[in-house]
């Protein structure tokens, strides 16, 4: 008997029809986009003109297909190329800081492990907007005083990978911490006890047992990079990714089911990297 | 001692990224922010440095109400959140079986993974004149004619619950699930009602975990772009709005980052006084994994 | 010679003292125990052995050499840590040929090696199971060959059977006796469980509070304590309170403080006319009726305890003290019943007192 639960019948219906009922509101508005992406019809909007596939593989206007569409592509392009640097830097960083926090000693420790939370809660709009007034003020400094045009302190994708990687590092630290908090140093003394250097320990010991973490890790980073909007909308300058692309093509030009399309491609895309990674990390889970 | 040297030599390396990610990232940015919001265009060139910026805030009734209005808005989403999410997380935590937990988990995470943009999109699809809700409720015959469901409060409010309430299960979901139920049996066993163990024994066990989720949550929605926007469309009055539009519109960087000052002041404001109430400080709650 | 010597080892934490002042010398070939309550330091000596802290000060030697200076990694003493350690991201023939791959063999000897340690441990096919598969014996012979394919010097146990079961620990303490017999290793092993000291040791260290308060063969620590601590601490003793009203020729009659009066052997110096002592008599040493000579005492029975080979008879002194007397065979053919009047008799030899102190 489960002391949690309801313990009436008639309160346990309620509660599963509660449940079914949020599911519902969740699935609601991603079912609807993404029905749209296969109606035959110009519109994103009823009636349902038949199904077709041309949204997405189309190659003559107007009903140009997602993957035909050329300023889409690149906008895709873009974003896995940001969303791939940014994901292994934010890992790197993020081992360091697990590392950190969770095998040394040092003065202002906790008051330094709330400053590494903080980028979590700081609004994404405040933090593109701080990165770029920081940047701009350094390239301005710079032109001012020594003349040198450093064009990548300007909104652009350099910029937008340092936005996305002030709080994607906060993310990956958690991550890996997380795991290797729940690591036996035992294990470690007895690599050592048997010969091992510190760094073959690390390698062939550490690092092994840490890895599903770094793949999670590196997988949370990737999503929330490439779905970023608020602070790249900021820093972005004109190699744009996915999801500023679709904002313009949205508010200039209105919707097409295109972006349906799009949003189809990007639930499924997600969804098949979200299930990868909790796969990943529960085969990987020593059964000790 | 060799071995010391080398524990003090991994300390500073390790040390670097951490130190350099948030001196460059955050910390410098931010008084950057700060800077600049003290500063005021006088001329080509010529800048002079006041508090003028925060007047021009003070005396325009438009910005400061967009403010109190983000503000109170966030605040009443939040609770909404915490309403609607924390019979799902007690779901998954605590009554789910073992398999279908981690399922039901996954499940509640997909809207989070697809865009804030896909998101907002789909309720637009779903809302608007020429949308689904529009068209069954005319098919139905409730209506003669589309209904423009968008572009209202509650709309918004509705949207950025959507947004936000996963963010609130997931700290409750784990908070609870470390919560043993032979607390729950010993209430019952020494004579408690259900409510009662609700309140004496869940919730303030839970707490931990609320405080987190409301802390994130009211963040996320002020600091919210697309949903109101889209959702709420000229009338929409968010405050990150504004902000966009000082910086990019209308090229006015003091005047934005003002704003920004403003925007995250204020709602560090209401974190803060929110921890107070309920006696939880950030590391206690955010911090804990 | 000695493979392993410890010469005024100590370590201190801040104010706290772990280990005090100790010293031993364990001889090649031979099984040392290091007994002591929870808390006594053992550990932190062991770990100081290993290379993991570094002590305040003394020295440590083996083989005769001086070993502060020498990193864990590279010291030859190995260790069979208390969870075992076992490296779950490796099968179990990775994890034996761990310390063999540090140490840069080829994979032809490494296999070798491997498959012969395999072989004396009795689990020859297990080489290529993960060590989630195998059993708590299983993984306890894995932990100790995992050490033992490297030749050490000597080889550290810290506390290895503690997560087993009653039987499967019984098993294993022969079990690891018979392995150091068989790799002629010297063994240093520390525990909180007498009965695994006595059965296993050559030697054995008794350790309180940081110092070592005896060291001896299992039969010396048992028939001859030193202190009152190791007394009560191996075996199972009754233990009164009372004050030695005279002392003569390493004997010392004392007085009771529930009443009535025995002749004890003075354990150590401290004991002195008057002052206060321990008096400790082990349950088999005394048995129920008159003897001839020596103690006696009278009191009532007040209850049986049925523990196999163990069992008690518990008498009830006329001065109130509990006394547990042994009855090795309890299975009703001896007429003894709670509420009886009964006579406890026991020699003077297998009687100590040791000084109390304050």
């Amino acid at each position: 008997m489960n002391v949690a639960a309801p313990q009436s019948t008639a309160l346990r219906w309620i509660y599963g029809g509660y449940m079914l009922a949020f599911f519902l509101y969740l699935a609601a508005p991603l079912a609807a986009a993404a029905m749209f992406a296969f109606n035959d019809s110009l519109f994103p909007a009823l009636p349902w003109k038949g199904f077709t596939l041309d949204w997405f593989f189309g190659t003559t206007e107007p009903k140009l297909g997602m993957f035909y569409d050329r300023r889409l592509m690149e906008g895709l392009r873009n974003s896995l190329y940001i969303g791939v640097i940014v994901s292994a830097l934010s890992v790197v960083v993020g081992t360091c800081n697990a590392f950190l926090f969770e095998r040394k000693q040092f003065p202002g420790k906790s008051a330094l492990y709330v400053l590494m939370i903080v980028p979590l809660v700081i609004p994404g709009v405040i933090l593109g907007i701080s990165i770029l007034v920081f940047a701009s003020m350094i390239a301005n400094g710079l032109e001012d005083t020594f003349d040198l045009e450093w064009d990548f302190l300007r909104p652009g994708i350099f910029l937008v990978v340092l936005g996305q990687f002030s709080f994607l590092v906060t993310i990956t630290s958690l991550v890996i911490a997380a795991r290797l908090r729940k690591f036996d140093v035992a294990l470690e003394e007895a690599a050592l006890n048997l010969g091992a250097s510190r760094l073959r320990v690390l390698r062939t010991v550490t690092l092994p047992y840490l890895a599903p973490a770094l793949f999670s890790a590196f997988v949370v980073a990737f999503l929330v990079s490439f779905e970023n909007f608020n602070t790249t909308l900021m820093l972005v300058g004109s190699d744009a990714p996915l999801t500023i692309t679709m904002y313009d093509r949205m508010v200039k030009v209105g919707s097409t089911p295109v972006l349906n399309a799009v949003s189809v491609f990007l639930m499924i895309g997600s969804g098949l990297l979200a299930l990868l990674s909790v796969v990943v990390q529960r085969g990987k889970e020593p059964k000790a | 001692m060799p071995r010391s040297d080398a524990g003090k030599l991994s300390l500073i390396l390790l040390f670097m990224p951490f130190v350099l990610w948030m001196a460059l990232l955050i910390v410098l940015p931010q008084l950057g922010v700060g800077y600049l919001s003290l500063r005021e265009k006088l001329g080509p060139g010529k800048y002079s440095f006041g508090l003028a910026n925060y007047m021009d805030f003070l005396h325009e009734p438009v910005y400061w109400n967009t403010l109190l209005r983000t503000a109170w808005m966030s605040i009443l989403v939040t609770i909404l959140a915490l309403i609607v999410g924390f019979p799902v997380a007690y779901y998954i935590a605590k009554i789910a079986r073992q398999r279908s937990r981690a399922a039901l988990f996954l499940m509640c995470l997909i809207p989070l993974w697809v865009s804030d943009l896909v998101r907002a999109f789909g309720w637009i699809v779903l809302l608007r004149e020429t949308g689904l809700i529009s068209g069954f409720l005319q098919g139905i015959g409730l209506i003669s004619g589309p209904v423009e469901l968008l572009y209202n409060d509650v709309t918004v409010v509705v949207g950025l619950v959507y947004t936000v309430v996963l963010f609130m299960i997931v700290p409750l979901v784990s908070t609870l699930d470390g919560m043993d139920n032979s607390m729950i049996e010993a209430g019952y066993n020494l004579g408690g009602s259900r409510f009662t163990v609700f309140r004496r024994i869940v919730v303030p066990y839970a707490m931990p975990g609320i405080v987190a989720g409301c802390i994130i949550v009211f963040m996320l929605t002020a600091g919210s772009y697309l949903t109101p926007i889209l959702l709420g469309g000229k009338n929409s009055m968010w405050f990150t709005e504004q902000i966009y539009e000082q910086f990019v519109t209308r090229y006015n960087w003091e005047s934005g980052a003002t704003f920004g000052v403003l925007l995250l002041a204020f709602t560090s404001f209401v974190v803060w006084l929110g921890l107070r109430l309920t006696g939880q400080s950030l590391a206690s709650t955010v911090a804990k994994d | 010679m000695y493979d392993l010597q410890c010469e005024r080892l100590t370590k201190r934490f801040g104010q706290h003292i772990a280990v005090n002042d100790v010293s031993f010398d364990v001889p090649r070939g031979s099984f040392f125990s290091i007994l002591g309550p929870s808390g006594c330091g053992k550990t932190t000596l062991m770990r100081m052995i290993a290379g993991f802290e570094t002590p305040t000060g003394g020295d440590i030697r083996i083989k005769g050499a001086s070993v502060l200076s020498t990193p864990p990694n590279r010291r030859s003493v190995k260790m069979v840590f208390q969870h075992l350690a076992l490296f779950p991201m490796m099968n179990v023939g990775e994890n034996i040929a761990y310390g063999l791959r540090c140490r840069g063999e080829n994979k032809a000897d490494i296999g070798r090696k491997v498959a012969a340690v395999l072989e004396r441990i009795g689990l020859p096919d297990v080489a290529e199971k993960q060590v989630s598969q195998l059993s708590g014996g299983q993984k306890q012979r894995i932990a100790i060959a995992r050490c033992m394919v490297l030749e050490p010097d000597v080889l550290l146990l810290d506390e290895p059977l503690g997560a087993l079961d009653l039987k499967l620990r019984e098993r294993m303490k022969i079990e690891l006796k018979l392995l150091q017999n068989q790799f002629n290793t010297t063994f240093l092993y520390i525990t909180h469980d007498q009965s695994e000291a006595l059965v296993m040791s050559d030697n054995v260290a008794v350790m309180n509070a940081g110092r070592f308060e005896q060291i001896g063969s299992p039969q010396e620590l048992y028939n001859s304590p030193r202190s009152g601590f190791v007394a009560g601490f191996v075996g199972d003793s009754n233990r009164w309170q009372g004050r030695a009203v005279d002392v003569a020729d390493g004997e010392a009659r004392v007085a009771l403080d529930a009443g009535g009066e025995v002749i004890a052997m003075t354990g150590d110096s401290k004991v002195a006319a008057g002052s206060k002592v321990e008096v400790f008599v082990r349950p088999e040493t005394i048995s129920l009726g008159a003897g001839a000579d020596g103690n006696r005492l009278s009191g009532t029975v007040d209850s049986l305890l049925f523990n196999g080979a163990n069992s008690r008879v518990l008498v009830r002194t006329a001065g109130g003290n509990l006394v547990e007397v042994g009855h090795a065979v309890m299975d009703g053919s001896s007429p003894v019943r709670p509420g009886d009047q009964a006579e406890i008799s026991w020699r003077r030899e297998h009687c100590l007192c040791f000084g109390v102190a304050g």
